[in-house]
């Protein structure tokens, strides 16, 4: 018996489990003279019952899932002659993995005799352990049904406790995603620990150079290694400026057009063709700014007398700021259109024109909203890392010049994981670290986006 | 109970107090049972004194549609230099509309178009050659809400002046904004925080400081859209007086839903019903010998 006929049994008893719920329910209510005189419909008795049978039989089958592997292998490595005992964690989790495979009849050669042994065992441990799943199971899922069946009455606050229920329902959902957060937070910190183990935390965030190379073998040569994040978050900082330059005056301007000038019917077309914009996968963004955009830019400095590298910081920020646009746009132009008629009415009845009406009533009226908008964009831009990976290179270049080559903080992160890594140099450790400080960023700046807009909605509403 | 239900309940009231008259005489008026009936409607003529000698704004044949629902009908009405006129009816009745129209803030509504002659002046206002700048900064506009700007005190009254241009230095728009606050019976009140936020007043308060703000562009004629309508009884009575005030320098058309406020602020009144300008008169007129058996419905309270 494996894992999924017994979840399939506990599935079809949860059903059989609502079905007489509902028909005992219907069965009392004919006895008194009809569903009216039930306490809740038949429909939560036999949710109620369902529910019974459910929450406590799925609770001891995921426990028993995540438990059941530990515990086997214990107990077989246990049983395990000394030799054996005295391995490491890593290579006693390789003996059970072979042992597992000796089980399934997937080896080379005749086993060791311990060792077939010891595989014998632990398939007569699984057998028995699922055996026992099922007795458990099958039989809490009876008890519920019993218990349920025995005490219902119809006086019985089923719709009470379903709603009960539920409401745990959504709390947990809403948890996950909490917990899910507070998951990540913590690996990335522990991680980043391990590294501030091996960099000090203040080199690594005042350190002007960054050159992540570090001597794997005692004799190699150079590559001491330096990690100096500076370099990547003045590169970031360039490459989402530029972003900005570019994203906060057109989606702004496109924003005011099309809350303000736009008729009906512009506005039904354009709206929808700017949001294409943020369909768009950034991987394509990415080719657009190395193959189109960066040796058009390239080109036009060169033309102007400049020198331009061919991944320049120009390229990806204007890429980076064409993808944020719509992002903007849209933004600012649900907190515009938030401003009351009532401000526009009053501006244009004393004889003001329609531009003079948005710079000096609707925009200021906007601002914060506006800025909060903006804010949550150039989040936005410093987590991007697709176009940047694509379009801005890898040289770490302590530089303002645009038409440099820069990298960002997520183009290392990229670099640093990408094929086979060791998780015990500070190299790779590096990437965590570099996440780490990013994610503080975002965080504060989102912090702040939310403060400012939730600020803005008081005011009008 | 809707609009036409209302409305035949009240002129059976009326019906039963004075007999002798057909019923037919009213529902002709109503006219919204068939088309025959409401296209005599139209050439219905406005009883009383519409027209004046001489007009400071005059309006003949306006009608209104917004996309193809007409909402004013063949609406004729002067208004003279420095009276108050008080405009009067039922909600929906396009008194609101009307008065809108004489600064073409109608023209912010995209569905909404407007017909017939409207001057200033003798000055035809819905001449495409117009520019609705100039225009707006003579006919000024109060509205219903409050609705200062989130600047401070001082920049919600200095904010006309400044788009037009209509002072040169800083000590003369101190001036201007004094001189409107004080005419707007808010100076003793404001003169201590005029940095502070003009949201912050109360909405008395607020109202005046939008009359205020419409009176420093120095506009020849104020149009008032029921100002009184969100404010408690000693805010109302304030304003009240102070359009008592203001009638010495401006014209004042103001819309209203209150009949006493109308017979306390105006010279003369006008009375719409369902898109049509039923009955102008002196206010005394209107109020105690109204010649028009709706406007007399409507005034002893049968509905609206």
């Amino acid at each position: 018996m494996n894992f999924s006929t017994i979840f399939a049994i506990v599935v079809l008893m949860i059903g059989l489990g609502y079905l007489l719920g509902r028909g005992r329910s219907v069965q009392l209510a004919g006895q008194i003279g009809g569903v009216r005189h039930l306490n809740s419909l038949p429909f939560y008795y036999g949710a109620l019952i369902a529910l019974w049978c459910a929450i406590p039989s799925l609770l001891i089958f995921m426990g028993w899932i995540v438990f059941d592997d530990i515990i086997i292998r214990s107990m077989v490595v246990a049983e395990l002659p000394a030799q054996y005992q005295q391995m490491s964690a890593a290579e006693q989790s390789l003996l059970v993995n072979s042992l597992e495979n000796i089980a399934a009849g997937v080896h080379f050669g005749e086993p060791e005799p311990a060792l077939q042994e010891a595989a014998n065992r632990l398939l007569s441990l699984q057998t028995a352990s699922r055996w026992s799943l099922a007795g458990v199971v099958i039989s809490t899922a009876l008890a519920a049904l019993v218990i349920g069946w025995t005490r219902m009455s119809p006086q019985y606050k089923a719709r009470v406790h379903v709603e009960t229920v539920f409401k745990g329902l959504l709390l947990t959902s809403s948890l996950i995603a909490i917990f899910t957060t507070v998951g990540i937070v913590l690996s990335v910190l522990f991680e980043a620990l391990r590294f501030f183990r091996a960099v000090p935390f203040t080199e690594f965030v005042f350190g002007l150079e960054w050159s992540p190379q570090t001597a794997i073998r005692a004799d190699q040569v150079g590559s001491s290694g330096a990690f100096g994040a500076v370099p990547l978050f003045v590169g970031t900082l360039v490459i989402s400026a530029i972003a900005m330059l570019v994203a906060v005056p057109t989606g702004l301007m496109s924003a005011i057009y099309l809350s303000e000038y736009a008729s009906r019917r512009v506005r039904a077309w354009v709206k929808p063709a700017l949001e294409v914009l943020a369909g768009i996968p950034t991987v394509v963004y990415g080719f657009f700014a190395a193959l189109t955009v960066a040796p058009f830019v390239r080109n036009l400095g060169e033309a102007m007398g400049l020198d331009v590298s061919s991944e320049s910081a120009l390229a990806a920020g204007v890429v980076m700021g064409v993808m944020i646009i719509p992002f903007v746009s849209s933004l600012s132009d649900d907190v515009i259109s938030a401003v009351p008629q009532s401000m526009r009415d009053g501006s244009l009845a004393l004889g003001a024109t329609r531009s003079e009406t948005v710079k000096q009533v609707i925009v200021p009226a906007a601002l914060p909203g506006i800025v909060g908008g903006v804010l949550l964009a150039v989040s936005r831009a410093i987590g991007e890392t697709m176009i940047v990976v694509m379009a801005a290179g890898l040289a770490a270049n302590l530089t303002a010049n645009p038409l440099e080559t820069v990298t960002t903080v997520t183009v290392q992160i990229v670099t640093l994981l990408v094929g086979d890594q060791e998780f015990n140099s500070p190299k790779t450790l590096a990437a965590f670290a570099l996440g780490l400080m990013l994610f503080v960023i975002t965080l504060c700046l989102n912090f702040l986006a939310l403060h400012v807009v939730k600020k803005y909605r008081e005011q009008y509403e | 109970m809707s609009m036409n239900e209302q409305y035949a309940s009240a002129v059976g009231g009326a019906n039963e107090l004075k007999e002798g008259r057909s019923m037919e005489a009213y529902t002709d008026l109503a006219g919204t049972d068939h088309a025959e009936v409401s296209k005599d409607r139209t050439r219905e003529k406005t009883v009383g004194k519409p027209l004046l000698e001489s007009a400071k704004m005059s309006t003949r044949n306006v009608k209104v549609f917004y996309d193809d629902k007409q909402v004013l009908f063949d609406v004729n009405l002067d208004i003279g230099a420095n009276e108050v006129i008080a405009m009067i009816g039922p909600s929906g009745c396009g008194k609101s509309t009307f008065l809108r129209c004489l600064n073409r803030m109608n023209d912010t509504i995209d569905s909404c178009r407007v017909e017939g002659d409207l001057t200033l002046d003798g000055q035809n206002i819905y001449d495409p050659k117009l520019d609705v700048v100039p225009l707006r900064a003579r006919v000024g506009m109060v509205f219903q809400k409050p609705n200062p700007f989130p600047k401070s005190i001082y920049d919600n009254v200095a904010y006309g002046p400044r788009i037009h241009g209509l002072v040169d230095h800083r000590a003369e728009l101190d001036e201007v904004v004094e001189t409107s606050l004080k005419r707007a019976g808010l100076w003793e009140e404001v003169k201590d925080r005029l940095h502070q936020p003009g949201t912050g007043l109360s909405g008395g308060q607020q109202q005046r400081l939008c009359i205020a703000r419409t009176i420093a562009v120095s506009p020849e004629v104020i149009l008032m859209d029921e100002p009184c309508s969100a404010l408690d009884p000693i805010a109302t009575a304030r304003i009240e007086e102070l359009i008592a005030e203001l009638s010495e320098n401006f014209t004042i058309a103001i819309v209203t839903h209150s009949m006493q406020q109308a017979a306390r602020v105006s010279s003369r009144t006008a009375y719409f019903h369902l898109g049509k300008l039923i009955e102008v008169n002196d206010t005394e007129v209107v109020f105690t010998n109204p010649q028009h058996k709706l406007t007399e419905a409507y005034i002893t309270g049968r509905f609206g």
